[in-house]
């Protein structure tokens, strides 16, 4: 193993582009090793940690009988629901805020004070209001969602360059062409901002909403392989938030290079 | 990059030479709180005249700009854009120090902003007036602070203004690129013949540039000079010199005679 690590880390030093790309996953790999090497020593029991490859076979088995895909879209599907409705409505109360001096008046202050409790802070009282419906995770996610969205839009638009706005009115826009040509899209790096963070706390609230209450998703596929020391199916269940986390990160930086491709900042071809 | 028209293209444009617009600024007055920036101002000028506006910084010069264009207004006094034959309003554009382009939009589209989209082709037409027309789908982000610029010119040019405002469009540029818009500007205010409003600090671009020299001081005019130098006009020629020397010596408040002394 030492012999083949020497071998490798030669090639990666004659290739330099091979290894710049390789070097963020020489610490994974490590770790996977020595992880696999601790379960098959016997050093890590298998009731407290199972092997990579217990972990492989659990995730092949799991999804071979469909019940993995099946947790999967629940939960997909919670996490997006939630995304849209907070997000949504954080978008359009950040614009509203915003744009018009009355609005934020009357609701930033209460908006505010709202932000400053934690969602999860909330799950005794939910469970009363909603039990463990799918209304109740749609609302916390919504919850966690709509702040950092709304916080973003509404410093966004407050953030419009005040000299394209006065550029923009000598050149004959008011009103709604003000607010397609300059206004939003001035505002969208801060919002996608605000989407790329509520996208991440997403994940993190229905985790938590899912291992308290649900009777599927993941979350629950993963609490009740507690009850029967199913340490395999935890761990493949933990790892599928780490990827779905990643591919929603992915996802926002998808759209920031779209939506944001004029902006240097985000450097991709013309 | 001197912009050459070729002969038919300057007939053309000869006959629209009336484009230009009077300005009369009568008794204007602006304050910002407790500072007064004008007091009681007064000029006249007469349709298709470059006039340049220099002074100190934070003498009025931007703000008296600023108003012609409506982006401020004064607490007395009025101003009145003349009216055009055919035209209803006077079309009024402004050149600001930094380009003000939308980032977002890519170099044509930007010259197109407010336009109607059936005349792409005036807008590409004006894009290669300034030079530009092979950076039609450039982003702004990718041109150089000059090329910036002869955008932001493009884009007041495509609505044929009848008066141009120019507030030290070229002050952060450098030497050269400033000299080579220089050219292009008086090179397109001659074929066109608007009206143009300069405000600059730099004397010898006023002097390059413009009929008239207007030097504002404590709010008023504190000289009204008239630049009697033939076109094209070169930096280097002694009638240059000497009013060059007067004007700022002028800015500086410094007398000749004090200066024979050192």
């Amino acid at each position: 193993m030492n012999q083949d690590q020497k071998s490798a880390m030669k090639t990666q030093l004659q290739r330099g582009n091979l290894a710049k790309r390789a070097l963020p996953w020489v610490v994974p790999i490590l770790l996977l090793i020595v992880w696999q090497w601790a379960s098959s020593a016997g050093v890590l029991p298998s009731r407290f940690l199972p092997s990579p490859r217990a972990v492989v076979h659990s995730f092949i088995e799991l999804s071979a009988s469909g019940e993995l895909w099946t947790h999967v879209r629940v939960s997909t599907l919670r996490a997006l629901s939630g995304f849209v409705v907070g997000g949504g409505l954080g978008l359009l109360l950040g614009l509203l805020t915003g744009s018009l001096r009355w609005a934020e008046t009357l609701l930033d202050t209460t908006i505010q004070m709202g932000r400053n409790i934690p969602p999860l802070a909330l799950i005794p009282l939910v469970i009363l209001w909603f039990g463990i419906d799918e209304s109740a995770k749609l609302f916390l996610v919504s919850l966690g969602v709509f702040f950092p969205v709304y916080i973003n839009t509404f410093h966004g638009i407050r953030s419009v360059d005040r000299g394209l706005l006065e550029m923009g009115r000598t050149y004959g826009l008011s009103g709604w062409s003000l607010y397609r040509e300059i206004i939003l899209p001035g505002a969208l790096p801060s919002i996608l901002v605000g989407v790329r963070f509520s996208l991440g706390l997403m994940w993190v609230i229905l985790i938590v909403a899912e291992t308290i209450s649900a009777r599927s998703g993941i979350g629950y596929m993963t609490m009740n392989a507690r009850e029967f020391m199913q340490t395999d199916v935890m761990v493949v269940g933990i790892l599928l938030y780490a990827i779905l986390g990643k591919l929603a990160d992915l996802l926002a930086k998808g759209l920031e290079r779209y939506w944001l491709r004029w902006n240097p900042a985000y450097e991709t071809a013309r | 990059m001197p912009v050459t028209f070729s002969s038919r293209e300057i007939k053309a444009e000869n006959q629209r030479c009336s484009r230009g617009v009077s300005v009369a600024i009568e008794n204007v007055s602006i304050a910002f709180g407790e500072r007064t920036v004008l007091e009681n101002f007064d000029v006249e000028i007469p349709a298709g005249e470059f006039v340049a506006i220099v002074g100190r910084s934070g003498c009025g010069k931007s703000t008296l700009l600023r108003s012609v264009a409506g982006l401020e207004t004064p607490q007395a006094g009025t101003i009145s854009v003349g009216k055009v034959a055919g035209h209803e309003k006077p079309d009024v554009r402004v050149m600001f120090q930094d380009s003000r382009l939308l980032p977002w939009r890519r170099v044509l589209p930007n010259v197109m902003l407010g336009l109607e989209p059936a005349l792409i082709a005036q807008a590409q037409k004006v894009l290669a007036q300034v030079g530009l027309a092979e950076r039609a789908n450039d982003w702004p982000a990718t041109l150089s602070g000059g090329q910036r610029q002869r955008v932001a010119l493009a884009r007041a040019l495509v609505h044929d203004p009848n008066l141009l405002l120019l507030d030290e469009p070229l002050g952060s540029l450098d030497a050269l690129t400033r000299i080579e818009m220089q050219q292009l500007i008086e090179d397109i205010w001659r074929s066109r013949g608007f009206t143009a409003m300069l405000v600059t600090h730099d004397v010898a671009e006023a002097l390059s540039l413009a009929d008239r020299v207007i030097l504002i001081e404590g709010g008023r005019v504190a000289l009204d000079e008239v630049v009697n130098i033939p076109r094209p006009r070169t930096r280097g020629s002694a009638r240059f010199a000497a009013l060059e020397e007067r004007v700022l010596g002028r800015v500086l408040q410094r007398r000749p005679a004090v200066e024979d002394q050192w």
